[in-house]
C-alpha cells in the first residue's frame, strides 16, 4: 500500500495558543486510518488541518508540510476549492441543508458541473444506494432533509460527500451522536467505503479502528 | 401568628401585587390599542364607497369623490422604496453575517444602523428635502420613495444579519467542506436557512413605512391628481390623512378616517402574513 497523505512536522496555532506539536504520520491509500485519544487532545484539529477547514477563521497558522498525492496542500496560493473536493468531510454532528434531502445531494454533484438532470438523479440514487439509505427515503425525497432521523441525516451527510467522489473522506466522530443500531449501519458503510477511499477517522470506540490505529496524545 | 406564616402571607402578599400590576399594565396597553381600533373601525369604514377607490378628490368644499390617487400613491411610494432599500438592505447584511463578522468596519457599520432604526423619521425627510428635493427644484415620488427606503434600511440590516447568523457555522462548514465557493454557500444554502426569516423582517420594514407620514411631506407633498410621473409631486394616503383631518370640512374628515382605516388594515394584512410565514416556519 502507497502513501496516500505524509504529515511532516506539522505544527498548529489558534492564534497564539499551540494545539498540535511536531506531528509525523503517514495515511496509506484506500485503508481507514483511525485516530484515537483522550478529549481534547488535537484530532480534531489534527483532521481539520487535512482539508484546511482551519481557514475559515482568522488567526489560524499551520506549521510544516501535508503531502497530499506529493503536493504540499499547506503551501500559500492553493486552490482550497479543488482541495476540499478531493479531500470531503462527515462532521461530529450530521449537517444536513435546509433543503430537500434530493437537493442536499444535488448541491454537490452541481459544483462538480454535472448539469443534466437525469445525470444527477442516478447519481443521487447511487449515493443514497451505496450510504444504504435509499430504500428508507426513495419515495420521500423531496421533503426537507431535516425532517430525517438523526441517524439518516448522518448518513444523507455521507452520501452527499460520496457523491462527490472524494479520494480522502475524513470523519469526525460521526456517530457520536448516534444511537447504537445507526452506529452499526455507518460501521457497515465505512467498511465498503474502504474500497474506494481513503479514510481519516476521529473515533472513541476501538471497534470503528479496525485497520490502523494511531494514538494521538 | 408566628414568623414562618408571616413570611408567607408577605410572600402571598407579594405575588398577588406583581400579577396585578402586570396584568393592569398589559390591559392599559391593549385598551388604547383596541379604542384606536375602534375608532378608525366605526369612523373608517362608513366613509368607504366605490367612489372612494376609484374617483380623484372632489375640489375644496365639494361633497363625494376619493382618494384612488392617493391610495396609489401610497402603493407606488412603498414598492419604489422597498425595491431601493430591501436588496441593498440585505446585501449588507449578508456583508455584516457572511464576510465583515467581527471586522472594524462590521462593527461600526452596525453601530451606524443602530443609530439610523432610531432616528426620527422626520429628520429622514428634510434630509431628503436637502438631497434630492432642493437641487432638483420640486417635490417628487422617487423622493419620497428615497426617504422611505432609508428609513426602511437599517431595519432590514439588522434583521437580514440577525437571521443569516441563526444558520449555525456547522452548515456552513459542511458546504465548503464539499468544495463550494464562499459565494455559492451564502446563495444556495444560507440563504436558503434564512429565507423565511428574511421575508418577514423585510414584511415588517414594508409594514413599517408605508404607514409614515412625516418624511413624506417634504419629499413627496401632495398632489390632487393622478400622477404618474416619477419627478412629480405624488398623493399618498397619509399625507392626505394629515391634510384632510386639519381642514375645515366634514367631507375631508370622512375622507381622513377611510383613509385611517384603509391604510391600518394594510398594515394589518402585511403584518399578518409575516406572522403566518413565521408559523410555517415552526411547523
Amino acid at each position: 500500500m502507497t502513501d496516500k497523505i505524509k504529515i511532516k512536522n506539522l505544527n498548529f496555532h489558534y492564534g497564539t495558543k499551540q494545539a498540535l506539536k511536531n506531528i509525523n504520520l503517514s495515511v496509506k491509500e484506500k485503508e481507514i486510518t483511525a485516530l484515537i485519544g483522550p478529549s481534547g487532545c488535537g484530532k480534531t484539529t489534527f483532521l481539520r488541518c487535512l482539508n484546511r477547514m482551519h481557514d475559515l477563521y482568522p488567526g489560524n497558522r499551520y506549521e510544516g508540510e501535508i503531502i497530499l498525492d506529493g503536493k504540499n496542500i499547506l503551501e500559500k496560493g492553493l486552490d482550497l476549492i479543488k482541495l476540499r473536493s478531493k479531500v470531503g468531510m462527515v462532521f461530529q454532528k450530521p449537517t444536513p441543508f435546509p433543503m430537500s434531502m434530493f437537493d442536499n445531494i444535488a448541491f454537490g454533484l452541481k459544483l462538480m458541473g454535472i448539469k443534466k438532470k437525469r445525470d444527477i438523479s442516478e447519481r443521487v440514487e447511487k449515493a443514497l444506494r451505496d450510504s444504504a439509505l435509499w430504500d428508507e427515503i426513495k419515495d420521500r425525497l423531496h421533503e426537507p432533509a431535516l425532517s430525517l432521523s438523526g441517524g439518516q441525516q448522518q448518513r444523507l451527510c455521507i452520501a452527499r460527500a460520496v457523491a462527490v467522489e472524494p479520494e480522502v473522506i475524513l470523519m469526525d466522530e460521526p456517530c457520536s451522536a448516534l444511537d447504537p443500531v445507526a452506529t452499526a449501519k455507518i460501521e457497515d458503510l465505512m467498511t465498503d467505503l474502504k474500497k474506494h477511499y481513503t479514510v481519516v477517522i476521529v473515533t472513541h470506540n476501538m471497534q470503528q479502528a479496525p485497520t490502523s490505529l494511531l494514538k494521538i496524545t | 401568628m408566628d414568623s414562618q406564616s408571616f413570611h408567607y402571607m408577605r410572600r402571598k402578599f407579594y405575588n398577588l401585587l406583581a400579577l396585578s400590576v402586570s396584568v393592569l399594565s398589559a390591559g392599559f396597553g391593549i385598551f388604547f390599542l383596541f379604542w384606536i381600533l375602534k375608532d378608525v373601525i366605526t369612523f373608517g369604514l362608513p366613509a368607504l364607497s366605490g367612489s372612494f377607490f376609484t374617483e380623484l378628490p372632489a375640489p375644496p368644499g365639494a361633497e363625494g369623490g376619493g382618494l384612488a390617487n392617493a391610495i396609489f400613491g401610497t402603493v407606488l411610494i412603498t414598492v419604489i422604496a422597498t425595491v431601493i432599500g430591501v436588496p441593498s438592505g440585505i446585501l449588507a447584511g449578508t456583508y455584516l453575517s457572511e464576510y465583515g463578522r467581527k471586522s472594524r468596519i462590521a462593527s461600526v457599520v452596525r453601530f451606524v444602523s443602530d443609530i439610523l432604526v432610531s432616528a426620527p423619521s422626520i429628520v429622514v425627510g428634510v434630509f431628503v428635502y436637502a438631497l434630492l428635493v432642493k437641487p432638483f427644484g420640486g417635490f417628487s415620488a422617487i423622493a419620497g420613495a428615497v426617504a422611505l427606503s432609508i428609513i426602511m434600511l437599517p431595519v432590514v440590516i439588522r434583521t437580514s444579519e440577525e437571521m443569516l447568523k441563526l444558520v449555525p457555522d456547522s452548515t456552513r462548514e459542511a458546504a465548503l467542506a464539499l468544495g463550494a465557493p464562499h459565494w455559492k454557500v451564502t446563495v444556495h444554502v444560507v440563504y436558503r436557512g434564512a429565507l423565511r426569516g428574511i421575508t418577514t423582517g423585510v414584511m415588517l420594514a414594508v409594514a413599517r413605512v408605508s404607514g409614515e407620514t412625516a418624511p413624506l411631506l417634504f419629499t413627496s407633498f401632495n398632489n390632487s391628481f393622478w400622477n404618474f410621473d416619477m419627478s412629480e409631486p405624488t398623493a399618498t394616503l397619509t399625507v392626505t390623512i394629515f391634510n384632510y383631518a386639519m381642514g375645515p370640512y366634514e367631507d375631508w374628515h370622512q375622507k381622513a378616517w377611510g383613509g385611517a382605516f384603509l391604510i391600518t388594515a394594510i398594515v394589518l394584512c402585511v403584518t399578518l402574513l409575516s406572522r403566518l410565514i413565521v408559523r410555517r416556519k415552526a411547523a
